[in-house]
């Protein structure tokens, strides 16, 4: 920015807090970002080689640069994403790639999903950049109507499975209605549609490259409070992990915690308190591939446990944990202990400074864990 | 044979005349409004005879030669000013003759709103409020819109339109308090900062999902028209803004269903990074006007003066011929896009330096104002001093007050609290006070 705009600033900072000491007494900043959850880094496979440190976003890039350096029909593109894209996950692949490859579009999310539906279906590999999952919306009749069906409807003479849509969802702490969205459960409706959300920069890079090279459109949604807070050893080559599989991450006799994306790192934190201070062992599951989703590996832990509790951020009617509920209901009924339980967003847009309230948080679901327990 | 073609030519002939017909109707009632001019009316009575294309829609004629339009050889739209730089009204006719109160108060919000930006954006930065967005530069387009509109006309917004709000009298410490999110906040707490709304004041409370505003006002327009209330309405959108599909609804909307709307783009350079070369191949956001039938201008956005006289223009032919108008106002965001940007990684100091010292719409004002001998150093001085004392004092006190009760989250989702709200708010309200040590109760008014 300008030097004199610097310069305002610096000489309005002074000023400010020459006037805060002066006006108001000490306080506890009001803004103070409230993470619900400790990121806990996980190590890799040996399998898939030597490491790099990196955190979420740059996991993210290091996919989209091994895209790039391996299809060369593959190109990047959506608002801001030129020069590095508003969260950085795009940083230096135009001046790697060059700008036909990754590309600004103009600002119209209807015609991102779009143009990549046409690039996908004319035979080259597109990764489309939507730069909020709130802001999703306009392209949704593209998605649905379009993307999902583009194969059905043409007897499989076309297709637009080079299609993957990107998109950062997500509570962040202060993102209000608008930049805190998690609207996976809308596309969990959509047959023909892929909808993966990663927990962590190892998971990131290698489901984004399944995603990426699945015959069929995907969702990739990317738990945005991680891109700078999650930070692992990510093997620098390239790998894949499965999609529509399901990870146990944390074997317990109890209980199954399910969750994905950010609320995994919530769940692990409950599992740990369980454990800690009700003497309860708890399953931990990461679903991972929310469409089409892995019923046997959360049916086979249920058999086990006999206990369910889903958690998600979205709010909870007509969330994706009420599909998980009732299909394992019907699945796993007679290993059934207790009703499945679900603690989720409330059924209210997502408001700005109740976030703490409004949150599916570790004390919710500790308190939804002794319910379960003691039913 | 000579029969047959005889019958053709005397049809197409009555064809014709019954079309130019219809032209000259059309010449004789729109004549008031300068809509066609009398000379095209004239030639297109001349021409009746003339083998016209009859197509349902179409204006023009045939032509016998293939010709492709070249947009690079159509002349740019000129851009509208009244104040040179220095200060001097260009053409005397163009002097909107405002008194000087009316320019001072001009003056004094486009500068208050200056310091109120400042203040708030370092308040980001130590993590004061949550977020924030400057109107640096633009301070011209939002004065200069806001003063020539009735004040009862309603307003849709993008979000960098502070100034307007500021103009109609939306005080200190309303913005304060809606940047905090306290008690205080009309909107409860529940946006994020800058989502400013107010009923009292006529200005729809501001939704970040871009361009969702534009038909809106288009339709909020065609209300305002049945009314006959003689208002019309504004809706301010970003250049960025206006690529989303909404903005092709709402432009078309509105001419075809005739609405008394201003759609006014502030057309600042850039959308976050993007610059406009990105964005649009076209002349900026007003070659797009005629192509809906719209009246439209281009102004100098750092031009207070000028874009004060387009929209009040803009404001009669809406009103007194229920029309929408498009009006490009050019502008440059000095400022970061928000704090979560930092331009440095898009554009060059240089080039935001020359708008900010070359071209910026506050000096060019004062240069009047001194010219005019309404203004002086002293007063320049002294204004400063009380502006920011201003500002420091609704910001502190914003600063204690607290938020509202969690309760608030779960009201008006709908207009009366439906059961299964009821009772997830008597689930909130039992969790949080059996955990209360794991929730920032301590910022927030009482749970009931
Ligand atoms: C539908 C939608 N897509 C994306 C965004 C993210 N976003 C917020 S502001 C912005 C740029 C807008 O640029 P412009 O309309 O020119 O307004 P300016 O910021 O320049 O005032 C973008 C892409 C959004 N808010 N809504
Ligand atoms: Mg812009």
């Amino acid at each position: 920015m300008a030097s004199c705009i610097l310069k305002r600033l610096s000489s309005s900072k002074k000023q400010l807090c020459l006037l805060l000491r002066l006006e108001t007494t000490a306080k506890n900043l009001a803004a103070t970002r409230h993470l619900s959850f400790t990121y806990q880094p996980e190590t890799a496979s040996a399998a898939h080689g030597e490491t790099t440190r990196m955190n979420f976003f740059q996991s993210i890039t290091s996919a989209l640069d091994t895209v790039l350096e391996t299809d060369s029909t593959s190109v990047l593109f959506g608002e801001d994403v030129a020069f590095g894209g508003v969260f950085r996950c795009t940083v230096g692949l135009k001046d790697k790639y060059g700008k036909d490859r990754v590309f600004n579009t103009p600002l119209s999310e209807q015609g991102i999903v779009s143009f990549g539906i046409g690039i996908a279906a004319a035979g080259a590999t597109a990764v489309a950049e939507i730069q909020f999952a709130d802001y999703i919306f306009p392209a949704f009749d593209q998605i649905h109507n379009e993307a999902a069906y583009f194969r059905y409807r043409s007897g499989n003479q076309f297709d637009c499975g080079a299609l993957t849509i990107r998109t950062p969802s997500g509570a962040v702490g202060h993102g209000a209605l608008y930049h805190s969205q998690s609207p996976e459960a809308y596309f969990a409706h959509i047959p023909g549609l892929k909808v993966v959300i990663p927990r962590g920069p190892i998971q990131a890079k290698g489901l984004l490259l399944s995603c990426i090279r699945d015959k069929n459109p995907c969702i990739f949604f990317e738990p945005k409070i991680l891109y700078r807070s999650a930070v692992e050893d990510v093997p620098s080559g390239d790998y894949m992990l499965p999609l529509s599989e399901a990870e146990v991450l944390v074997e317990g006799s109890d209980m199954t915690l399910v969750g994905w994306g950010t609320q995994v790192h919530v769940l692990r934190e409950v599992a740990l308190m369980a454990q800690e201070k009700l003497n309860i062992s708890c399953e931990l599951i990461d679903l991972r591939t929310i469409l089409p989703w892995d019923v046997d590996t959360i049916a086979k832990s249920v058999v086990k446990t006999g206990r369910l509790l889903i958690a998600h951020e979205a709010p909870i009617t007509g969330g994706f944990a009420a599909e998980i509920a009732s299909t394992i209901q019907s699945e796993c009924f007679l290993n059934l202990e207790a009703p499945i339980l679900r603690v989720c967003g409330y059924d209210i847009p997502f408001p700005h400074v109740f976030e703490p309230f409004y949150l599916p948080d570790k004390w919710r679901c500790f308190e939804a864990v002794k319910k379960l327990s003691s039913y | 044979m000579s029969a047959i073609r005889q019958a053709q030519r005397l049809i197409s002939f009555s064809v014709s005349l019954r079309s130019s017909g219809i032209r000259i109707y059309q010449c004789l009632s729109k004549r008031n409004f300068h809509r066609v001019n009398s000379v095209t009316c004239s030639e297109n009575v001349t021409s009746k005879f003339d083998d016209r294309p009859e197509f349902p829609g179409s204006k023009s004629e045939f032509v016998s030669k293939l010709e492709f339009i070249e947009p690079d050889n159509i002349k740019g739209i000129p851009v509208y000013r009244a104040l040179g730089r220095n200060g001097n009204i260009i053409e005397e006719s163009e002097d909107p003759k405002l008194d000087s109160s009316t320019v001072l108060k001009m003056y004094k919000d486009m500068t208050l709103l200056n310091t109120m930006d400042r203040i708030l954006y370092e308040s980001q930065r130590q993590g004061r409020i949550s977020f924030y967005m400057t109107n640096y530069g633009e301070e011209g387009t939002h004065i200069g819109s806001a003063a020539a509109l009735d004040p009862r006309d309603l307003v849709f917004g993008q979000y960098r339109e502070a100034g307007v709000l500021m103009w109609r009298g939306f005080t200190l410490d309303q913005f304060m308090d809606q940047c905090y999110g306290n008690v205080n906040d009309i909107g409860k707490g529940r946006q994020m900062p800058v989502h400013y709304g107010t009923k009292k004041l006529n200005f729809v409370t501001i939704s970040s999902p871009l361009a969702t505003q534009m038909p809106q006002a288009a339709g909020a327009a065609y209300a305002l028209k049945r009314a006959k209330n003689g208002l019309c309405v504004i809706c301010y959108f970003g250049e960025g803004a206006a690529s989303e599909g909404d903005a092709h609804a709402a432009f078309n909307f509105a001419a075809v269903l005739d609405c008394p709307v201003i759609f006014f783009c502030r057309n600042n350079g850039y959308a976050i990074s993007t610059p406009v070369k990105d964005q649009y191949r076209g002349d900026g956001i007003a070659s797009r006007g005629v192509g809906y039938g719209m009246m439209t201008v281009r102004v100098d956005g750092n031009d207070v003066f000028a874009v004060y006289n387009a929209v009040k223009s803009a404001r009669e032919i809406a009103v007194a011929q229920n029309r929408p108008v498009l009006i490009e106002a050019m502008t440059y965001r000095i400022g970061h896009h928000s704090t979560s940007d930092d331009s440095s990684a898009y554009r060059s100091v240089d080039e935001v330096s020359y708008w900010d010292k070359q071209d910026n719409p506050i000096s060019r004002l004062r240069n009047y104002m001194i010219n005019n001998g309404i203004w002086d150093e002293k007063m320049e001085k002294e204004w400063k001093l009380e502006s920011r004392k201003m500002v420091m004092r609704s910001f502190a006190d914003a600063e204690t007050r607290k938020r509202p009760s969690p309760d608030e989250m779960f009201e008006d989702v709908y207009d009366v609290l439906p059961k299964h709200l009821e009772n997830q708010l008597e689930e909130m309200k039992n969790h949080v006070k059996q955990y209360k040590e794991n929730y920032p109760l301590e910022h927030h008014e009482k749970l009931t």
